[in-house]
């Protein structure tokens, strides 16, 4: 079986359950996905496929070296690609479609995805520092304060929390709960946020 | 947002009836006691209403037993069992959060003609 699937981050709502109550909830357009590459065990040293979203609008633009990728699997290109794992035994072979019928309600997910660039942030954003008063002759704002001691060491520990640039990075959100799927329309409604903003993509992994 | 929409459509009520903020209504709201359930009424002045597809919300104010009470219903939710309109009131306001500083007389709101 193939355990998992590329999609499209829609937006976040809100659903009810049978008692009424509200679940928040990330729909995600996954899939369909088509299976451009087989990784297997003998050739690649791990078992995985490689897959492309098939979106509305199609790739025109891919590049020669891309084409010959595609045209290998006899598939269109697509603007994304990704691997999931599959299981060792799986049949599953270029050409091959995957759907978000893959996924059950009530099973747990992985969700990774690419979080929202926020530039250069100080350390009261990045790193959840307190800062200091404003006013009332307060010299000591938003700055991170002491970053370690003098001669001994004479620098600056590695790893140390400062300004930097934040967001924008791999992010995984764990054992997520698919409340629902909507195959019609190739829709995951999946408890709570997912990284990244509307439009951005996301892989969805199965809980091994 | 389409898309969402489209998804979110079967949870979308389409027997609520047309009030707005200064109404008064009587939210039918359902219980679940244990194993068995039943039906309450909240009646009080819509105080608000907070509009976005299944999200939607309205905020209901009565007073009782001297006390204020709000409680904000999710208006899609199959908590609400039903809204029945009481009374309509003519407000110049969309959200009537200033009614909560009045009390008795200063609190009335005037009915409001049939036509608007």
């Amino acid at each position: 079986m193939v355990r998992g699937i590329l999609g499209k981050k829609v937006g976040m709502t809100q659903i009810f359950d049978d008692e009424g109550r509200v679940i928040p909830v990330t729909v995600i357009e996954a899939g369909p996905c088509v299976v451009v590459q087989r990784k297997t065990g003998e050739r690649d040293g791990y078992q995985a496929v490689q897959l492309g979203l098939v979106e509305r609008a199609p790739r025109r633009n891919a590049p020669k070296p891309l084409q010959g990728h595609f045209g290998k699997a006899g598939v269109p290109p697509t603007r994304l690609l990704g691997e999931v794992p599959v299981d060792a035994d799986d049949a599953a072979k270029p050409g091959d479609s995957v759907l978000a019928d893959i996924f059950a309600v009530d099973e747990r997910v992985h969700v990774i995805g690419r979080s929202k660039g926020r530039g250069f942030q100080g350390v009261i954003k990045r790193h959840g520092y307190k800062g200091g008063r404003a006013t009332h002759g307060s010299m000591f704002h938003r700055a991170p304060g002491s970053i370690g001691a003098s001669a001994d060491p004479s620098r600056v520990y590695p790893g140390t929390r400062l300004p930097g640039h934040m967001g924008d990075a791999r992010v995984t959100v764990k054992n997520a709960k698919v409340v629902k799927v909507d195959t019609d329309r190739n829709l995951l409604f999946i408890k709570g946020g997912v990284p990244g903003a509307r439009n951005s993509y996301v892989r969805i992994v199965k809980v091994t | 947002m389409d898309v969402i929409r489209d998804a979110t459509q079967q949870y979308l009520k389409t027997d609520i009836p047309d009030f707005r903020p200064g109404d008064t209504v009587k939210v039918n709201v359902r219980l679940r006691e244990g194993e068995k359930e039943r039906i309450q009424v909240f009646e009080g002045l819509v105080i608000a209403r907070s509009h976005g597809g299944v999200s939607e919300t309205f905020t209901v104010r009565k007073i009782s037993s001297g006390i204020g009470v709000e409680r904000t219903f999710p208006l899609h939710s199959p908590i609400v069992a039903g809204i029945e309109l009481a009374r309509r009131g003519r407000v110049r306001r969309a959200k009537l959060y200033y009614i909560r500083g009045l009390r008795g007389k200063a609190a009335r709101i005037r009915e409001r003609a049939r036509t608007s």
